[in-house]
């Protein structure tokens, strides 16, 4: 593989991290919750798609669209009986909440799916096999290019909303001063709802991705939360395209670290999101800017 | 009619009492300033009566109903509104995003640009965000955004602060059109001259307590000055 096709390829799986870290940045900059339990929602989407898989025979895509309903109904509800309550105690309590949430997933699927390794490659069609020689060295793989466009399409309607939507001024007058918004009219309980739903109706998309490009099983989240947790934080916590472009960065340190050793791909990415953490919070200031 | 009513309040921060047992009312269509030194408990009573601060004990009623309990959004589509102290505008909404996020349930003659013709100086700056905006523009949009829910009762708690002067006239000037129409203000002022001349009651507060209220026009000055700074009267 040549360099220039090992870009390319981590921009493909880039654009997956980006899909992953997208719920959790939303979370994070809309209420500064970090939620441990995001790569665990993630896995409880394919899941959830694989069910209908198994029991309809219809494809992933459309049994997708059957499942994220279902998802964002699950992120409302999620917010308005647990996180909401753990949000009224101070910042550690979120946090906890959302990490006993993530062994509280893994537990029941464990019990419902047995630790048995699915996929949903098998139900995706001719996207996953499909794939372009553009030279002789440089290939574009269908689900490559079909991710990328998704993430691209996903960013850009964020965008869309929170600046050209008045849904999208309330969610940021929300996060930018709760109190103020309160005064202002604006219910926060149900923004912070929304906000909860999208992001985990976006986790269950990336949880569609990752079933389709590879396998998971019950306790698959904690690997897919640290990718998604490294490229929220490389692109800068709280920004939207930030999070896309940080995704990016991730992918392409791995593919491009897999050329140097295969074994060293991962690694590769948890060091260019050390040397982000040490640039940004370095110099004695390891502290979470608020802003 | 009464409009509000206020009725033993009290409010703490952990173990700081800051209102103590305030009871007071306002009628529909009047205007009072609540005055008082720094700390005094003005602006925890404002948020507590706008509903942003949970009361220990003591009830608020507003047109008849209790709204004790009642969250601050809730109090908004009833017909409260509150200018915080510090303005506390959203500041990468521009300015028209900060006014039309508030824009609540109730009709009213109240809108993005009738606002904007009551702070001409924020027409310019409508597509501005708010963080770029200058001390006396962002006093407007905050002025302004209250005003987007169409109040009943208008809370405003040092709109002065840290002003020049001729801005502080301006935004009275403002304030006097909104006043003449009738609305009911319950207004925080350092100013005590500007405050006795806005206000037709006066309520002073000190150390969480009201120590003293009655009509502006029958209160004279040094014992206004006095209960201000908790001196004794002199005998
Ligand atoms: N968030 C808070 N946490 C703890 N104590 C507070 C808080 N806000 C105010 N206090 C305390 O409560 C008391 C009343 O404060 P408050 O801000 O209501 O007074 P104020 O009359 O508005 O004063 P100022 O004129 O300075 O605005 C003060 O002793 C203040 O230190
Ligand atoms: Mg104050």
């Amino acid at each position: 593989m040549t360099v220039a096709n090992a870009v390319l390829q981590g921009v493909f799986l880039g654009a997956f991290y980006a899909v992953l870290a997208c719920g959790l940045s939303i979370m994070f900059g809309v209420m500064r919750i970090i939620n441990l339990a995001h790569g665990d929602v993630a896995v409880l989407g394919a899941y959830i798609v694989y069910v209908i898989v198994e029991r309809t025979g219809v494809p992933a895509f459309v049994a997708f669209a059957v499942a994220l309903p279902v998802m964002v109904l699950l992120g409302y509800v999620l917010q308005l009986t647990v996180l909401e309550r753990s949000l009224k105690s101070g910042i550690l309590t979120p946090l906890l909440a959302t990490f006993g949430l993530s062994i509280v997933i893994q537990n029941l699927l464990q019990l419902v799916f047995s630790p048995d390794v699915r996929s949903l490659g098998g139900s995706a069609g001719s996207v996953t096999t499909a794939s372009w020689q553009v030279t002789s060295g440089l290939s574009v793989s269908a689900l490559g290019l079909l991710v990328l466009v998704v993430a691209v399409l996903l960013f850009a309607a964020l965008q869309l909303f929170l600046s050209k939507t008045r849904a999208g001024w309330i969610m940021r007058a929300t996060a930018e001063d709760a109190d103020a918004a309160e005064l202002a009219g604006i219910d926060s309980r149900s923004v912070y709802a929304r906000a909860t739903a999208i992001a985990v109706g976006i986790a269950a998309l990336g949880g569609l991705f990752l079933g389709i490009r590879s396998v998971f099983d019950p306790v698959s989240g904690p690997t897919q939360l640290i990718f998604a947790f490294e490229a929220v934080v490389i692109g800068g916590m709280g920004s939207l395209w930030g999070t896309l472009l940080g995704g990016i960065a991730l992918g392409v340190a791995q593919t491009v670290g897999a050329q140097i050793h295969p074994q060293f791909a991962v690694m590769a990415g948890h060091l260019l999101f050390l040397a982000v953490l040490i640039v940004r919070f370095g110099g004695g200031r390891l502290v979470l800017r608020t802003a | 009619m009464t409009l509000l009513q206020v009725e033993a309040l009290d409010c703490r921060y952990g173990l700081l009492q800051a209102v103590r047992g305030v009871s007071f009312d306002i009628a529909q269509g009047e205007t009072l300033a609540l005055i008082g030194a720094n700390g005094a408990g003005k602006t925890t009573l404002l948020r507590a009566i706008a509903g942003a601060h949970r009361p220990a004990t003591g009830r608020v009623w507003f047109a008849g109903a209790d709204i004790t309990h009642m969250p601050a959004h809730r109090r908004v589509e009833l017909g409260i509104a509150l200018v915080s102290e510090g303005r506390r505008l959203f500041p990468s909404l521009t300015v028209e995003e900060n006014l039309r996020v508030a824009s609540a349930r109730r009709r009213g003659r109240w809108n993005v640009d009738t606002v904007l013709d009551v702070f001409p100086l924020l027409k310019p700056r409508r597509h501005m965000p708010a963080a770029t905006l200058s001390g006396g523009e962002q006093q407007a949009v905050a002025i302004g955004r209250a005003l987007m829910s169409n109040p009943r009762l208008l809370l405003l708690d040092e709109v002065s602060l840290g002003l020049a002067p001729v801005v502080v006239d301006a935004v009275y000037r403002s304030l006097g059109d909104v006043i003449g129409e009738g609305a009911t203000v319950l207004l925080v002022e350092q100013d005590l001259t500007r405050a006795l001349q806005v206000a037709g009651r006066v309520v002073c507060m000190l150390e969480g307590r009201v120590v003293l209220q009655g009509e502006a026009a029958s209160l004279d000055r040094d014992r206004v000055v006095s209960a201000y700074f908790g001196l004794r009267r002199p005998a």
